[in-house]
């Protein structure tokens, strides 16, 4: 997350300058981690997203017979799976700042001597670690699966060496993009489950153009994997810096 | 009431915020010593709370200055203020589904406290919920859980603490407790900010109190503001009226005036108490009068407050 925001992080104005505290970061971080072992919600909301998009390419790669192999070469079913790491964040994200904020645990945290950036930035990582996992993990079981049930020649064609670099790259890029997303929502909602359903919302182009990649309509290539490495690297640049704009400790402690 | 190389823990000048066309305070004005509890009172929307948030730097003033804890409050300067500071708000924000260790391990690491370990049991000792480090703060009563907060805000061991009605919603039991707490910190040498509605509990806990109704109506010991507001006076109960009150109570040294309260009360308005009451008891038993009593007028803190507050009512329907 710190190499997708550059070499340090910093929001520009008075409270949001001067070197990040490693230690208050972790501390957001883990105070997170906590809560999500302790609410069911939370764990079903991660959950929920990779089973759905699990389910649709694992029943179109069953379904096809090892003659139908040869179609693969020219599909790339596998970044489909990319609509995990662009939803499965937004829905942690959207929760992040006006959760806290409906919860009166956002005032304690402010009075802290925590910066902007430090506060979002443990928001953000406490978002991304587990989105990221999530995706990884659901992509392996589908790889595992495709290996172990699929009819034969049907896993050396679908599972492409492009697609896996793909998927293990865009991942982590989608779900930073999505987080910040969210997280921007997030501090101008006045309720969760608003930031929650904008935030899957805004989500939608990243899903939709993954999976027009996957389903052939937009021609995959190298020079698109680059454009996309470089638009999303931007983008997550860029939702940083809007996020660390658009948190208002004033506005988001008075309601003004 | 300074101390500590001669500056105040807070002095505040001509401090203004305006939301909108909203004024929530206006031209406030006051200072801290090190070491005291400064009450801030005043009726709801008063602007006590956006004070404490203002000097706690959550909110920037429209206009005016003050220096928090040695350090101008300015907004390069939020962080370094809110080191030295801790701020309990009105409702406790803990998370419930942890324990109260790890809220207060969450905040420790917020604080970048050293040694956080060992400072999570004072607090906790010092708030008496040692026992209950591994409970949910979900699972708590409303007393607990404020007792919590307040442990979580004497972790960082604060220059000045922000106490925003620290016993609302209480019972008075958990209400007498954290009355024990904030006296064990005076104590202690804490430098206390309390707002709060209740006038028994500054009066017995502030050295010095404020009375804020969106502009700072006064300012000073409790026992100051009696005098400045109410003359001093001795209340007469007597068996039967006396036949000639003016007779008994004009002249008298330190005594400036009389009126009747009842058919056998009298108030007598002295200027000089100590001088007065033995010339008044003489007078009365020269009278032949029957004494069932004299005792000095003893005017609360509740009086100061509801005269100045019913001076603006008054003051705004005019």
């Amino acid at each position: 997350m710190m190499m997708l925001l550059g070499r340090r992080a910093s929001t520009g104005r008075a409270d949001g300058s001067g070197q990040l505290s490693r230690r208050r970061v972790r501390a957001i971080v883990r105070k997170e981690f906590r809560e999500y072992r302790r609410k069911g919600t939370i764990v079903y909301g991660m959950v929920i997203f990779p089973i759905i998009f699990l389910i649709q390419p694992l029943v179109s790669v069953f379904a096809l017979g090892s003659s139908a192999a040869s179609q693969l070469a020219n599909r790339h079913e596998l970044l489909y799976l990319l609509g995990i790491p662009a939803l499965v964040p937004a829905t942690l994200a959207g929760y992040a700042v006006v959760g806290e904020r409906q919860q009166g645990t956002l005032e304690p945290v402010l009075t802290t001597p925590i910066r902007r950036g430090e506060f979002l930035l443990g928001k953000a990582l406490a978002c991304f670690v587990p989105s990221v996992a999530i995706a990884y993990a659901v992509f392996a079981l589908f790889v595992a699966l495709v290996e172990l049930f699929a009819q034969p020649g049907v896993a050396p064609a679908l599972l492409q060496g492009s697609d896996v670099i793909a998927q293990l790259v865009f991942t982590p890029l989608l779900a930073g993009w999505s987080i910040w997303i969210g997280i921007a929502i997030s501090t101008r909602a006045s309720e969760v489950r608003v930031a929650q359903q904008l935030g899957l919302l805004a989500n939608l182009p990243s899903v939709a153009v993954t999976t027009l990649i996957a389903v052939g309509v937009i021609h995959a290539s190298l020079a698109i994997a680059i454009g996309g490495v470089v638009l999303l690297l931007v983008l997550n640049r860029l939702g940083w810096r809007l996020t660390s704009a658009m948190f208002d400790r004033e506005r988001l402690i008075t309601g003004s | 009431m300074t101390g500590q190389g001669g500056t105040a823990a807070l002095s505040v000048r001509g401090l203004s915020k305006r939301f909108g066309d909203r004024v929530a305070f206006q031209d406030v004005s006051f200072e801290v010593g090190h070491g005291e509890v400064f009450g801030f009172l005043g009726p709801n929307g008063a602007g006590k709370t956006t004070t404490v948030r203002t000097l706690g730097t959550l909110i920037a003033p429209t206009s005016g200055s003050a220096t928090v804890a040695g350090v101008p409050l300015t907004p390069e300067n939020g962080v370094e203020i809110r080191r030295r500071i801790s701020i309990m708000p009105e409702t406790p924000g803990l998370y419930m589904r942890l324990t109260v260790a790890e809220n207060l391990e969450c905040y420790a690491d917020l604080y970048e406290v050293p040694d956080p370990r060992d400072r999570i049991e004072r607090a906790l000792r010092s708030v008496k919920l040692t026992d209950r480090a591994g409970d949910t703060c979900g699972s708590l009563s409303k007393g607990l859980r404020q007792r919590v907060a307040l442990a979580r805000a004497l972790l960082p061991d604060p220059q000045v603490l922000f106490l925003d009605e620290p016993t609302a919603g209480l019972d008075p039991v958990a209400a007498r407790d954290v009355h024990e707490l904030i006296e064990a910190l005076r104590q202690g040498g804490v430098t206390i900010f309390l707002t709060t509605h209740r006038l028994e509990e500054a009066e017995r806990l502030c050295d010095r109190v404020a009375i804020l109704n969106t502009t700072l109506r006064t300012v000073g010991r409790p026992d100051e503001l009696r005098d400045r507001l109410f003359t001093s006076a001795l209340t007469v109960q007597t068996v039967a009226p006396l036949p000639d009150p003016g007779g008994v109570f004009t002249g008298l040294p330190g005594v400036d005036g009389w009126r009747s309260d009842g058919p056998t009360g009298y108030v007598v308005a002295v200027s000089d108490r100590i001088a007065a009451a033995p010339a008044v008891t003489r007078a009365l038993v020269t009278a032949g009068a029957d004494v069932l009593s004299i005792s000095e007028t003893r005017h609360s803190l509740e009086d100061v407050y509801l005269e100045l507050v019913s001076e603006d009512e008054e003051a705004r329907r005019t």
